[in-house]
């Protein structure tokens, strides 16, 4: 008897049990189930769930393995221990095993807790309201050791999991009912919780925070960290363009790498996962904020030593290069259940969220960065914008029925047989 | 499509003033409808017809006709001619059902609280009608002519929209609809069934005519050579694109959509023929032109036999590849299951034996997929062969879940309305909702395409139809 009969028979003999979603669970993780239609269309299109949720992990992928280099890199670089790297993308002193090797340690165990912990939380969810285990923690899971600082302590996450999945989905009734992002709730939660982990100079770096006051003391500041000092005019000869497009540069894990997330974006646009509407518009919207910030310091109406200066002077574009605003935008705000669900919605949804996360961006005075702040916003907003929509075709509607032509019953007599306007 | 809306609406609203003359008539206009989905299966029924052996049982299964209360005219035992009323509609005594051959009503089946399921008559070797005097159709009106199609049993093939039920003679019709393009997996090809039926059509057109004070539009395909296209007193549209381009609600949206109040009616091209022959020779002859499609059948084909004929008198004629298979009376997308032993419905014209899927696939859900049909790129790969011919199962691939992923509905939903939002408002059964979101425009069958999309695995047609029922049953 093969894997596949025996997991049949101890499938249909415990199909009562109180644990049985979460055999069923990983059963159907090895096996597609052999249910078949029963009312209604009789045959299925090939895509479920498993599927569309794998296809953004995968998406993810290559920003978790960059990230493991670029934790390493940034650490020994901050050491001093090696040069800046050169030459391209695939620029020697990044792609070592060193760098590697230091980063996977110090990642694995964050992207094992997140899983570990959340899918524990579902898992007894799943069990007590009888129903089956969904996927969508499996994306979750993946973006937040991804959103975070590589230091942040184990039982941080854990506990910013734990709310972020029960406050966040599970009260809602689970997947597909929650209003705000599972994963941003996650990171709302550790950034207000525990700001000294979530901001400042130390935390992007691996090896800052226990160093604080030594010697050796090493920091590392994100790009936009540095610009909110005040510092303008030296930023290039600290990171030239390249580094930021390329992702060498301190950050949370994931989101450095704008190249890697254009590469996920584009993927998850060719397979129709993602929204493309969401994620263009989004570039617009803060393209366009960005201008404006331009043209106000461009007409000098707002003086040098404003400590907005040197953000709003940040040339437009590059808002998209660094911070967490590209991956925001293509892997958080593209988010189906929490985003705005009509097409005309997420014009409207994704151009809000680019514009915000540049504003807050620029007008946040602690903390230099807004996408996951504009991006819960935004998810509160989208049933409004939604509505509005669908109002539309409600007008519509109600405007045709205008000209509606509605005969009397035939009981009333042929004489009354004349059109009536309602 | 959009562009040629506001012409249509203009028609609309001034038919009633043309109500006699039709000035408009055979004026074809055409309708592209890009949004949508061809299904290609294997096992397509080759356009020739053979003619199905006698059955010995006919039945008529009650669950055709949606909403019907029974009350039986005749007992168990008495002996029926074809064309004679067995039951009527409980609600309405003067819409008869009509037995499609003359026989003996050797079984009524019940289920649960008495209810009727099926009755079955024993057919007689040699066959005897009810013989109706013919009208005069120039002179008939839309009084005789309604009296006529209820008491001969023409009745109950004319549906109407809102609620997709059989038609309320009570009611004035703002237009009736008929599709004659196929774009459904499988299905019976109209052009092909209704060859050389050109008379009983006109006749049955010419009659349904009078019933509206608006137009009969007849919707063709554009490189088809429907009958349907050369009739008078029709309004043709041609149509092309994918399915559901062929289903009569995508045409109702696009032509002259259904608001608040307004009935539609809509009768499938094939029933035509019936009504047509009735009122030609005043005979109802049940007979009709049946696709038997799908991998499993061996020749598949067409047939003639009758409506309530035992399936297994055609399906071993062409033969089936194996045992254990799923037997359609129906398309794939909105038939019914049925068994060899089961009766041709009511409305069909297409029977579908497809495989059983209830098999286990090792890790289904993330290897690349070729053989099964998808709209999305994930790994899937249908779109690199837009032409190629499937052979699907009835596997589900895949878990019902909640609602999560967006947009993919609409690429393949014409119509002008938010599917997924009007499912939504169907499931919390919120009746303004529904009614707000065109819940009135819609029948199951219009939400079959989104049902085989769904990466949730939700029940679409069935939302719809309890959406339908509640709306039908609270505003009446």
């Amino acid at each position: 008897m093969g894997l596949k009969e025996k997991l049949h028979t101890f499938r249909v003999k415990n199909q009562d049990k109180k644990w049985f979603p979460v055999f069923s669970g990983f059963h159907t993780f090895l096996f597609t189930p052999n249910e078949t239609t029963k009312h209604g269309t009789h045959v299925k299109g090939a895509d479920d769930l498993k599927r569309t949720m794998n296809t953004v992990v995968m998406s993810l992928i290559p920003c978790l393995i960059f990230g493991m280099f670029n934790t390493g890199y940034q650490h020994y670089l901050a050491l001093g221990e090696i040069d800046a790297v050169t030459g391209g993308f695939f620029g020697s002193g990044f792609w070592t095993w060193d760098n590697f090797i230091l980063g996977f340690w110090k990642i694995l165990p964050l992207v094992i807790v997140s899983y570990a912990v959340g899918l524990a939380v579902e898992f007894v969810f799943c069990v007590i309201k009888g129903h089956e285990i969904e996927e969508g923690y499996l994306v979750t899971g993946m973006l937040v050791p991804l959103i975070v600082p590589v230091d942040l302590p184990l039982w941080m996450l854990a506990v910013a999991v734990v709310f972020g999945v029960v406050i966040g989905k599970e009260v809602f009734g689970g997947t597909g009912m929650n209003i705000l992002n599972p994963a941003l709730t996650i990171r709302a939660f550790l950034f207000f919780a525990y700001p000294t982990w979530m901001s400042g100079d130390k935390v992007w770096v691996h090896g800052a925070v226990d160093s604080t006051g030594t010697a050796d003391a090493i920091s590392g500041e994100t790009v936009l960290g540095y610009l909110a000092q005040g510092n303008t005019t030296d930023l290039a000869q600290k990171y030239d363009l390249a580094d930021m497009f390329y992702g060498f540069i301190p950050g949370s894990i994931g989101e450095t790498s704008t190249i890697l997330i254009l590469l996920g974006g584009l993927f998850l646009i060719f397979s129709k996962i993602a929204s493309w509407r969401i994620m263009l518009s989004a570039v617009i919207g803060s393209l366009v904020m960005g201008l404006i910030f331009n043209g106000i310091v461009a007409a000098e109406w707002i003086p040098e030593y404003s400590k907005f200066y040197s953000l709003m002077s940040f040339e437009y574009w590059q808002h998209l290069l660094v911070g967490g605003l590209a991956f925001g935008i293509v892997f958080m705000a593209t988010d189906p259940v929490t985003g705005a669900q009509t097409n005309r919605g997420k014009w409207v949804y994704g151009f809000l969220i680019g514009f915000m996360s540049v504003m807050i961006r620029v007008f946040n005075p602690g903390y230099p960065e807004g996408v996951f702040l504009a991006i819960l916003l935004m998810n509160v907003f989208a049933p409004t914008i939604d509505h509005y929509v669908i109002r539309g075709n409600v007008k519509r509607r109600l405007k045709r029925l205008k000209n509606a032509t509605i005969y009397p019953k035939v009981t009333e007599g042929a004489e009354a047989l004349k059109t009536e306007t309602v | 499509m959009v562009n040629n809306y506001e012409n249509y609406a203009f028609s609309a609203k001034f038919a009633p003033i043309f109500d006699n003359t039709k000035v408009y008539n055979n004026m074809s206009k055409d309708i592209r409808i890009n949004k949508g989905l061809d299904i290609n299966l294997v096992g397509a029924a080759e356009q020739t017809t053979s003619k199905a052996v006698l059955s010995n049982v006919y039945a008529l299964n009650l669950d055709d006709f949606h909403g019907i209360t029974p009350k039986m005219l005749v007992k168990q035992g008495a002996e029926v001619k074809a064309g004679e009323p067995i039951f009527y509609n409980k609600s309405r005594e003067d819409m008869q059902f009509v037995s499609p051959v003359s026989g003996e009503l050797v079984e009524i089946v019940r289920g649960a609280r008495r209810r009727i399921l099926t009755l079955k008559i024993l057919a007689d070797k040699s066959q005897e009608y009810v013989e109706h005097k013919t009208l005069d159709l120039a002179n008939s009106d839309a009084d005789s002519i309604r009296e006529f199609f209820l008491k001969s049993g023409a009745w109950p093939f004319i549906k109407q929209r809102p609620y997709d039920i059989i038609a309320n003679p009570d009611a004035t019709p703002k237009a009736i609809f008929v599709s004659g393009y196929t774009t459904a997996p499988l299905a019976a090809a109209s052009d092909y069934v209704l060859q050389g039926k050109e008379a009983e059509l006109q006749a049955a057109i010419t009659a349904l005519g009078k019933l509206t004070p608006g137009a009969v539009h007849v919707s063709v395909g554009k490189s088809g050579n429907s009958p349907l296209a050369q009739l008078d007193g029709v309004t043709v549209h041609n149509i092309s694109g994918p399915h559901p381009a062929g289903l009569v609600g995508t045409q109702i949206n696009k032509i002259d959509p259904i608001n608040k109040g307004e009935v539609a009616w809509t009768i499938a091209p094939q029933d035509l023929i019936i009504i047509g022959e009735l009122l030609l020779t005043g005979k109802f002859n049940a007979e009709r032109t049946v696709a038997l499609a799908g991998s499993i059948v061996k020749a598949p084909k067409y047939y003639t036999t009758k409506i309530g004929a035992e399936i297994s008198t055609f399906l071993y004629a062409s033969g089936v590849h194996q045992d254990k298979y799923r037997l359609i009376n129906g398309d794939v997308l909105t038939g019914s299951r049925t068994h060899p032993e089961g009766y041709l419905g009511f409305y069909n014209n297409t029977v579908t034996a497809i495989p059983e899927g209830d098999d286990y696939e090792f890790f289904g859900w993330n290897k690349p997929v070729f053989n099964k049909v998808s709209t999305t790129r994930a790994l899937t790969f249908s779109w690199l062969q837009p032409k190629k011919k499937y052979d699907l199962n009835t596997n589900t691939n895949g878990e019902h879940r909640a609602f999560v992923v967006t947009g993919q509905y609409e690429q393949v939903f014409p119509l002008d309305i938010f599917p997924l939002q009007l499912l939504k408002a169907c499931m919390v059964k919120d009746l303004d909702e529904m009614e707000q979101l065109g819940l009135y425009e819609v029948a199951p069958e219009d939400f079959a395409l989104t049902e085989f999309i769904c990466i949730s695995k939700q029940p679409h047609q069935q939302i719809i139809r309890e959406g339908l029922d509640l709306l039908h049953q609270e505003i009446g």
